[in-house]
């Protein structure tokens, strides 16, 4: 039950900085990736002070066997660079540039009553679930990260 | 390049960010799992027996944060999001973010924050990659056609 309770916690935490760090906002977004434009530098601080404190957690998580509550540290393994990670990430950037939205924003979003995000989320479903039809015929996944 | 000053927010954004950080910290240090919202929600399509009800409570808490956030955050700090794409290029955003980040296993989240926190060189090769072309989509969005 502590388990379940840390996870909705956490959920709601990373909700709320989600939504404090403006990355909620398609507008945002796109005017962060809009470097030829009128370029608004703020998700850069979004990543740097993510990064600051991930940072110290990840260093801890390594070395760790198994984490404070005593269950085991799930953390990937696999580290080549392959065709997947490369295609995959080209893909997500250009869904990513085209509306704004990346998954936890447009999840959040949704849950705010956001008709377009609740849009963008079904149709994101339906393509992960393509994938899996797409996995499953060519077998090309590996791990998640 | 030109700096859009106006919508430019250094410390609701980087608050924001450390407040993802510390999200992702406590997962992983106190779950052991790696926050990644591309996987949490995709794996839900795949998951076995014992492997949902982790996702479901930490949806369930990322569901909750824009109910809990119009209480507790200044109206100020909260952005109305300005979601400008049509429906299709919301519909066509959608599948391309589900397909990618399940092929290339991992989003924002997973790879660019969990993943350069643990300094992993597969995410920083595809936070690098979907952001190039992040960039380069809102490039020839906005400039070229």
């Amino acid at each position: 039950m502590t388990h379940r309770f840390i996870e909705f916690f956490v959920g709601l935490l990373f909700g709320l900085g989600l939504l404090l760090s403006g990355m909620t906002d398609p507008g945002k977004v796109i005017g962060f990736l809009d470097i030829f434009g009128n370029w608004d530098p703020s998700l850069a601080f979004v990543m740097g002070g993510a990064i600051a404190i991930g940072f110290f957690a990840f260093s801890l998580a390594k070395k760790k066997t198994s984490t404070f509550l005593g269950g085991p540290v799930h953390l990937p393994k696999f580290n080549q660079i392959d065709m997947p990670l490369m295609l995959g990430a080209i893909l997500f950037g250009a869904g990513w540039g085209l509306a704004g939205f990346c998954p936890g924003p447009a999840l959040v979003s949704m849950a705010s009553g956001q008709v377009k995000a609740a849009a963008f989320v079904f149709f994101m479903i339906l393509g992960m679930a393509v994938f899996e039809l797409f996995d499953k015929m060519f077998k090309t996944k590996l791990t998640d990260s | 390049m030109v700096i859009d000053w106006n919508h430019f927010t250094p410390w609701s954004s980087l608050l924001g960010g450390l407040i993802l950080g510390l999200s992702s910290s406590a997962f992983i240090l106190l779950n052991g799992r790696i926050l990644g919202i591309s996987g949490i929600i995709g794996g839900l399509l795949t998951s076995f027996k014992g492997d949902v009800g982790w996702r479901i409570s930490f949806l369930l808490g990322l569901f909750a944060a824009p109910w809990v956030g119009y209480l507790l955050m200044p109206e100020s700090l909260l952005q109305i999001p300005r979601i400008e794409s049509g429906m299709t290029a919301i519909a066509i955003a959608g599948l391309l973010v589900g397909f990618g980040t399940r092929y290339g296993s991992g989003c924002t989240s997973g790879h660019g924050v969990c993943g350069l926190s643990r300094l992993s060189i597969r995410s920083m090769v595809a936070t690098v990659t979907f952001m190039l072309v992040g960039f380069l989509i809102v490039f020839v969005f906005k400039h070229l056609l």
